[in-house]
């Protein structure tokens, strides 16, 4: 099987100008792999470079060198090196982040911040709302909410519409970044559940999750980050 | 009469051929605003400073003048420069549409139509019709050489916007060979459709402004409107009081100071070949006539 | 799936090449280039002085290069040299595939011509001539801008600052350009004011796919209205990349200096 995501001694550091130039290493020799279907978790204590990982496979942080390789429309790109442009189709159409926090655009309401990025991909926007508000409801956002917009939400509440809007699409790799976290138990078994079934349609998956019950029910694969720590 | 001696007609013959050949340029160009050096007259801007030095141009001995100042040939100011003309080129001159070869206008056209080889030399104070809406000389002429015209239908809009149709009266803006837009000078719209086809040449000059325009003998003159707007000719609902005339433009004169009004041709001329004619409307006072000058 | 978005478009729609300005001996901007796709929309940050403003002029064929050419890939397809266009062709650009939003709105509209024809005029300019339709269209802009359609008759004049700006975008958008160049948009806007108008913008942008060059000093404006981002500093292009990349991890020292100098929300 050809893997969705391939990780090459990719390597990344900062170099902090205002504090006179310090370079801060993040990681370095990060190589692994992640199939359709799979759910690959990092693990590693706080600080070890989790989040920069997902972030420079989302193309969010640079690679300073080693290799990025997306399956992207059948071909691999490499992301490390690919134009701002390619970078974007693929944020479109193959790779989707659920972060930690929703950037929340002022004004919008929750159903069509849910729905957006199936309408951007083509799909109709009736369509694209029903299917929003079948997601909400599973993650039990009160219909009377979905008018309004997320940022007059609760924590809780806002990761959930957060969480609708990165599993409605169809796309083919997911990035989760502690998408359980500031959860409910009942909450927690549905991103468990929504996981499962991404999983189902082939979807490659790469997680932070800090519960450990959580990471046993949904890794495949445990690739530990602390081999690819770089501090010097 | 002890006058100083002047050269026929007033202006020199250099000015002159220059005038002449702003005006042939005019001509080759129609609607096109022709700069020309204009010169101090011995009548203040806004007097007809521009007509004046255009009809000086093409004044020759044999022609006969008519001068009007709205409609009419015994206001003062048509008074003094036909008298200024019959003074300085010795010119005849009537009231006469019909025999004048110039006639030189002031905000009207005549009610008779015009026969080849008449001259029509009209006054205006602005020549450009975009000014309103775009005050930089600079831009308005790059307009006019790029033919942008969207900002004359703002102008229509804001009227229709504003009052329902379009209010605009006189000046109405009018597009010539279908190239330039052009002012018509303030003559009311009533008469935008009398300068298309029309068979005299018709010549406008602006003095202070310094712009000489034309639109030669036949040539198609539209006047700017809305599909669904179109252009309508306005006159007030009422014949003319004293010769009857339903059909010519006419002044509201107030007759006292109770709301007496009466409606009469503003064409003096016209109006009179027709009581002449034994056509009468609702007043028989007979109006002044000037004396014929010698 | 890919078809869909015009991002996916693989033909450039501006291309700038080795563009320079001298001022005498000042170079206001210095060899910049890059390509610009349909429906892409990037900023040109930077501090006051930075040339930012300058490259939009550049851009846009305000202004004549010292050196270096832009194109621009007309209706019909071709890729033409701007420098090379007609006057007649080039304002025939500006008024129908092009908009220009103006940080003082007063700049772009007319300020004591009705909000209606303000909006129609780009029309009437294209040969509109019915007036009727050019007031239904203006209506249905004003709405799409959100200003209350009651006052389409009344001038800008009358109107808050940023309700002009908003008119100031119908009134562009109008004739529904592929390109819209914009100059600080949200300056001298009160925050609140600001967000509505970028969280229009946004939409307007993504819905109509526009293509949109934004020049801001304001980071935040760069984040939520475009895709790619440049840093300019004494005329020259010091970074660039995808916004949310050199926003989150700006390599050069002026860029994390401008990103570090950003209060916290």
């Amino acid at each position: 099987m050809t893997a969705m995501i391939e990780l090459a001694n990719a390597e990344k550091t900062f170099t902090m100008h205002l504090q006179g130039g310090v370079e801060l290493p993040v990681v370095r020799g990060v190589s692994f792999h992640a199939d359709p279907g799979e759910c690959v978790v990092l693990s590693g204590p706080s600080g070890a470079g989790k989040s920069s990982i997902l972030k420079m496979i989302f193309g969010n942080y640079r690679c300073d060198s080693g290799r990025i390789g997306i399956r992207h429309h059948g071909n691999i790109v490499d992301l490390a090196t690919a134009e701002p442009r390619q970078v974007l189709s693929i944020r479109r159409s193959t790779i989707g982040y659920v972060s930690q926090f929703l950037r929340a655009v002022p004004r919008v309401a929750t159903i069509d911040v849910v729905a957006e990025p199936l309408i951007v991909n083509g799909v109709a926007r009736e369509e694209a709302r029903e299917r929003a508000g079948g997601l909400l409801r599973r993650l039990n956002i009160p219909e009377r909410l979905w008018t309004l917009p997320p940022s007059t939400f609760s924590g809780g509440e806002q990761q959930r519409v957060n969480i609708a809007r990165g599993f409605i699409s169809d796309l083919p790799i997911l990035l989760l970044d502690e998408p359980t976290a500031s959860l409910d138990a009942a909450n927690r078994a549905v991103v468990v559940e929504l996981i499962a079934e991404k999983k189902t349609k082939g979807v490659a998956m790469v997680a932070i999750v800090h519960d450990d019950e959580i990471r046993h029910l949904i890794a495949d694969r445990i690739v530990d980050v602390t081999s690819f720590a770089a501090a010097a | 009469m002890n006058a100083p001696t002047y050269n026929f007609a007033y202006l020199d013959e250099q000015t002159k051929r220059m005038i002449r050949r702003a005006i042939l340029k005019a001509i080759a160009i129609p609607g096109y605003q022709v700069p020309f050096a204009s010169r101090e007259m011995p009548m203040p801007y806004g007097w007809g400073t521009g007509g004046v030095q255009v009809t000086a141009a093409i004044l020759g001995p044999d022609d006969v003048l008519k001068v009007i100042d709205q409609g009419s040939d015994d206001t003062t100011n048509a008074i003094s420069i036909r008298k200024f003309f019959g003074k300085t080129a010795g010119v005849a001159t009537t009231t006469s549409t019909t025999d004048a070869t110039v006639i030189q206008t002031r905000h009207r056209i005549p009610e008779a139509s015009l026969h080849a080889g008449q001259v029509l030399v009209y006054q205006v104070p602005i020549p450009e019709p975009l000014r309103f809406l775009e005050p930089r000389e600079t831009e308005t002429r790059r307009m006019h050489a790029l033919a942008e015209y969207g900002l004359m239908h703002v102008k229509l809009y804001e009227d229709i916007a504003r009052f329902g149709h379009i209010a605009t009266a006189y000046a109405y803006p009018v597009k010539v060979n279908a190239r330039y837009v052009m002012d018509p000078s303030p003559t009311p719209k009533f008469d935008n459709p009398k300068m298309d086809n029309c068979a005299a040449l018709q010549l406008f000059g602006a003095g202070r402004e310094k712009r000489i325009y034309a639109i030669p003998p036949y040539t198609t003159v539209v006047s700017l409107d809305f599909e669904d707007h179109p252009f309508t000719r306005y006159r007030f609902n009422a014949p003319c009081a004293l010769c009857g005339a339903d059909d010519s433009y006419l002044d509201e004169i107030v007759t006292d100071d109770k709301g007496g009004r009466m409606f009469v041709c503003s064409d003096t001329d016209f109006c009179e070949q027709r009581q002449a004619a034994g056509h009468h409307g609702t007043e028989s006072a007979a109006p002044h006539k000037e004396k014929a000058h010698v | 799936m890919s078809e869909l978005s015009s991002l996916d478009n693989d033909q450039p729609l501006l291309v700038a090449e080795g563009l320079a300005k001298n001022y005498g001996r000042l170079a206001a901007c210095r060899d910049v280039s890059f390509a610009l796709y349909p429906g892409e929309v990037l900023a040109i940050v930077g501090e006051s002085g930075s040339g930012k403003s300058t490259l939009l002029q550049l851009l846009s064929a305000q202004l004549a290069p010292s050196a270096g050419h832009v194109a621009y890939r007309m209706r019909d397809g071709v890729l033409r040299d701007l420098a090379e266009l007609g006057e007649a062709e080039r304002r025939f650009l500006f008024r129908t595939d092009w908009g220009f939003v103006h940080q003082d709105p007063a700049q772009g509209l007319r300020m004591g011509v009705s909000a209606g024809a303000n909006v129609g005029e780009r029309l009437m300019a294209v040969g509109w001539n019915h007036y009727g339709r050019i007031r239904d269209t203006a209506s249905t802009w004003l709405e799409r801008v959100e200003i209350d359609v009651g006052r389409i008759d009344d001038a800008p004049k009358t109107y808050s600052g940023g309700m002009r700006q908003r008119l100031q975008i119908a009134r562009n958008l109008v004739t529904e350009p592929r390109l819209v160049f914009m100059d600080e948009p949200t300056g001298g806007l009160d925050v609140s004011v600001q967000a509505r108008l970028l969280d229009l913008m946004r939409n307007l942008v993504s819905e109509l796919g526009l293509a949109a060059i934004v020049v801001t000093h304001d980071l935040a404006v760069a984040r939520l209205l475009s895709h790619r981002v440049m840093v300019m500093k004494g005329g020259r292009v010091i970074e660039t990349g995808l916004t949310d990349q050199v926003l989150d991890d700006p390599r050069e020292p002026y860029t994390q200096l401008l990103v570090s100098s950003i209060l916290p929300p």
